[in-house]
């Protein structure tokens, strides 16, 4: 029940991109088409969840043995632009197909605040090692979420007619400010 | 702050360590090649090749699985330097243009049915789009937003208009239509297209023996684009400065304006730009798709010839003309006179077309100096026989024979092989086509004091055209109508007399024809010391009876040669025919259409061995287009070009006709009622005019 509460809170109620407005840049990037927005969908889950149990242990190991808590944010954009970056070099090289489908993606989440954000969180919380693992890869599938149900609206809009100051981006943030207040409605949940 | 120190260090070279190690065991030996190409791509990441960005581009180009010339957005330099990393071949490619052929069709009423709605998609979905017309531009230019290169344009009737120097063929507009109404067309695609009745076509174009599309090349007058419209021409008719001049144009005869007013002065048009091309001096340049390695003989350097091997060497093919004659042009040379069309204009416009890289034999004669066997031994692939219709039909009557009796085209032919023919000061000239009419105007130019054109019907049934009757009576040519020749009276060996019988016409037969018959006991003598007969044509095809390697070749009772009527292939199935050996005498615009529908089943029998039929392919005119009224129109008076004043004209053979000015072209562009794209039901238009009204002012 615990771990199910903190899935719909992540996923839902604390929507990483539409209630903690972490991770705009790829929501309003790479949002124009289904396909690449499942695409990076995948990509953030996969890279959320990793970079949160290697920082887990940085903090855990390293971090906090030596009193030094305070580097967290410096030393977690460290540890997760390095791991990105051999991730990427790993898959190209052993995992082909998998490359093909989210390799273009990962350089993209490098330094994504989004990733850095639940990796924080994460510590801030004083999650145990499993609830971490939940926590971040459920934040990553409610951003997965958000950014197919807003690419879906963006197909959508790409066909309608908009007065002209709105077209674009203004109208993408728009949406994305409705979406947000549509989430804000699952608050009660907790 | 010494161990903060120490662990960030730490970190930085751990990560680096790994990393480092990283890219030495998992090292993927990228393709030089990607980089290579990549470096040659212009690196826009414009997506219009349809890969993410130049990168993905370069690996799809080294992988095979994109050709070179992917990029759109670089243009042929770069097509070039990505081929040659790639070590393939740079050949010219034919450049694919977007277009649409829609002209409009019920697109202008249902426009306002789409009320608020600004796209052509989200029209498409929320109605389908139910159109009368089969093609139906929705009119919100959905492309025009949609083309990355701004080649596109929506122009005043609300249809796109397509930029050619902009548009880089990428496609994105045909993928955005939702009607499916814009293509990526090549010029290929457009010469080897014909009519359809499932087409929107203006009568005058669906009259137009060679199909030009007449509505487009005035518009493009009318906005003073004459490079784009003599262009428009040449898709059809690679002869514009001599249709321009000769042509008797049929499509003036269904003008819809001719209706309520006088006809458009097409033709005028048609010869105001090709004028204003010669005038500047340098033929345009027309695209020639890639050498296509197939070989074709051309017979006979007439329209027809000229026109099947224009077609030909622009769809890539090569060609070779075998002329009989000293020079090119067949009838046009040596049966239009001088003062109709000057030879130097004719020069010119056959150099435009040999120019293109077409070889030229002259001199040689099928049947005595070359034979097919030859031409296939030489390798040619096909070959077209347009040999013309250069016999003429004799009168058959005692007399025929004398010194002073000329048939016309000899007579005609004379003038352009370096002498003046030698003849009395009365000359009487025996038939009522072309040929009768421009045979009198030239005797009169050559000194005949008296000339009589003898026709057995009235002149109602004259085949020559009105304009040339009126000219010749004008210069003072006696018509005599309703008389037939019986017999020819010599003096001394040479013509002296000219016994004529008066005809009546009978009584409509069922078939609705009035005959001629003689009146009995009606003779009478009148005094002539020169006859000149063209009372008719035929092929001279005494090569084919005589010659036993083409005895394949059918004949028919009227001496034309045989051949199918939809695919103008005859019975040896390299071989086609068109033009006046296998219709028999037509006009010059006849020939030149039958030249690019043979080049069209040439094109098709070299390459697929099959030649498809044409779907529907329109050959009469389309009933519901010949609306008989049209409301709210104001008459205008058709221009008159400028002509030679009559004393003037019949001591010499100069141009009687000159040509129209830019105002007075811009005039009678003016007039033309773009059938097909506009609706002439004056209602409809108010109420449209008063929604566009109220939607601009919401």
């Amino acid at each position: 029940m615990e771990y199910l509460l903190l899935v719909i809170s992540a996923v839902l109620v604390n929507n990483i991109l539409l209630a903690q407005y972490l991770g705009n840049c790829p929501f309003l990037g790479v949002s124009k088409q289904m396909s690449t927005a499942l695409g990076m969908g995948t990509a953030v889950i996969f890279t959320m969840t990793l970079a949160s149990i290697i920082t887990w242990g940085v903090h855990k190991w390293i971090l906090m043995p030596l009193e030094i808590e305070y580097l967290q944010t410096l030393s977690f954009i460290l540890v997760i632009a390095s791991l990105v970056q051999f991730v990427e070099i790993f898959m190209k090289k052993s995992m082909d197909t998998l490359y093909q489908a989210l390799g273009i993606f990962l350089p993209l989440i490098t330094t994504n605040c989004a990733v850095l954000g639940v990796a924080l969180l994460c510590i801030k919380n004083e999650y145990s090692f499993l609830k971490m693992v939940v926590f971040s890869f459920a934040s990553g599938l409610g951003f997965a979420l958000a950014l197919v149900v807003f690419a879906g609206l963006r197909e959508r809009y790409v066909i309608s007619n908009i007065p002209k100051p709105l077209q674009g981006t203004a109208i993408g943030l728009i949406t994305a400010g409705f979406m947000s207040l549509a989430f804000f409605g699952f608050m009660g949940l907790t | 702050m010494v161990t903060a120190l120490i662990v960030m260090g730490g970190l930085g070279c751990v990560s680096a360590l790994l990393l480092g190690i990283a890219s030495k065991v998992f090292y993927v030996k990228e393709n030089p090649i990607i980089l290579e190409v990549e470096e040659a791509l212009p690196g826009a990441n414009c997506g219009g090749c349809g890969f993410a960005g130049c990168h993905a581009a370069a690996v799809a180009i080294a992988t095979g699985k994109a050709p070179p010339n992917i990029c759109v957005g670089g243009g042929p330099d770069i097509s070039e330097n990505v081929a040659n990393i790639m070590g393939m071949k740079v050949v010219a490619k034919e450049p694919e243009l977007a277009s649409t052929e829609c002209c409009g069709g019920a697109r202008a009423v249902e426009k306002f049915n789409y009320d608020g709605i600004q796209d052509c998609r989200a029209a498409n979905m929320l109605f389908g789009g139910t159109k009368l017309c089969e093609h139906g531009c929705l009119g919100f230019g959905t492309c025009v937003n949609s083309c990355p290169f701004g080649a596109i344009e929506m122009g005043p009737d609300r249809l796109p208009v397509f930029d050619p120097n902009l548009c880089r063929g990428c496609g994105a507009c045909v993928r955005v239509c939702p009607k499916g109404i814009i293509s990526l067309i090549s010029s290929t695609t457009k010469i080897l297209h014909f009519n359809q009745y499932s087409e929107c076509l203006a009568p005058c174009q669906q009259k137009c023996p060679a199909q030009i599309d007449i509505p487009t090349y005035i518009d493009q007058i009318r906005e003073g684009k004459y490079k784009e419209a003599i262009l428009t021409i040449k898709e059809r008719n690679p002869l514009p400065l001599t249709c321009g001049r000769v042509c008797p144009h049929p499509c003036e005869d269904v003008c819809r304006r001719g209706v309520e007013d006088e006809p458009v002065g097409i033709n005028y048009l048609k010869r105001f730009v090709a004028d204003w091309e010669m005038n500047q001096g340098q033929h345009l340049e027309v695209s020639i798709a890639a050498p296509s390695g197939y070989k074709v003989a051309v017979i006979g350097g007439g329209p027809a010839g000229l026109s099947c091997a224009y077609f030909l060497r622009r769809l890539g093919h090569k060609v070779t003309i075998y002329e009989q004659m000293p020079q090119l042009g067949g009838m046009l040379r040596y049966g239009i006179p001088e003062y109709r069309l000057p030879k130097r204009i004719l020069d010119w416009e056959i150099e435009g077309i040999v120019g293109l890289g077409i070889e030229v034999r002259t001199g040689v004669k099928f049947g005595e100096d070359f034979d097919l066997e030859f031409l296939r031994a030489a390798g040619f692939d096909a070959v077209f026989m347009g040999i013309g219709a250069w016999d003429s039909r004799r009168m058959g009557i005692d007399g025929e024979d004398l010194e002073g009796v000329w048939d016309g085209t000899d007579f005609l032919s004379k003038f352009h092989l370096g002498e003046t023919p030698v003849i009395g000061k009365k000359v009487v000239i025996v038939g009522g086509g072309n040929t009768a009419i421009d045979a009198a105007r030239s005797a009169l130019r050559i000194g005949a004091s008296h000339v009589t054109l003898m026709y057995r019907r009235s002149r109602e049934e004259m085949p020559a055209n009105d304009m040339e009757i009126t000219a010749a009576e004008e210069e003072g040519i006696e018509l005599m109508f309703l008389a037939a020749p019986v017999r020819i009276h010599p003096k001394n060996g040479k013509v002296a007399k000219i016994e004529y019988i008066k005809m009546r016409l009978t009584d409509p037969d069922p078939s609705g024809r009035r005959r001629p018959e003689p009146i009995p006991n009606s003779e009478t003598l009148m005094d002539a010391d020169t006859i000149i007969a063209a009372i008719g044509q035929f092929p001279k095809i005494d090569f084919i009876r005589e010659n036993k390697n083409i005895a394949a070749l059918k004949i028919t009772k009227w001496s034309t040669i045989d051949g199918a009527e939809e695919t103008l292939q005859t019975d040896i199935p390299y071989v086609f025919t068109g033009g006046d050996c296998f219709t028999g005498p037509a006009l010059a615009v006849d020939a030149i259409g039958a030249g690019r529908y043979a080049a069209r089943s040439i094109h098709y029998y070299m390459l697929e061995g099959e030649i498809p039929l044409i779907e529907e392919r329109q050959t009469s005119l389309i009933k519901e287009t010949l609306f008989d009224h049209v409301e709210g129109l104001e008459h205008v008076p058709r221009v008159h070009p400028p002509e030679l004043k009559v004393d003037t004209r019949i001591r010499n053979f100069d141009e009687v006709e000159h040509t129209l000015s830019p105002s007075d072209a811009q005039r009678e562009a003016d007039r033309c009622l773009r059938c097909g794209l506009i609706c002439y039901n004056r209602d409809i238009i108010e109420a449209m005019e008063r929604e566009l009204a109220e939607s601009t002012t919401q």
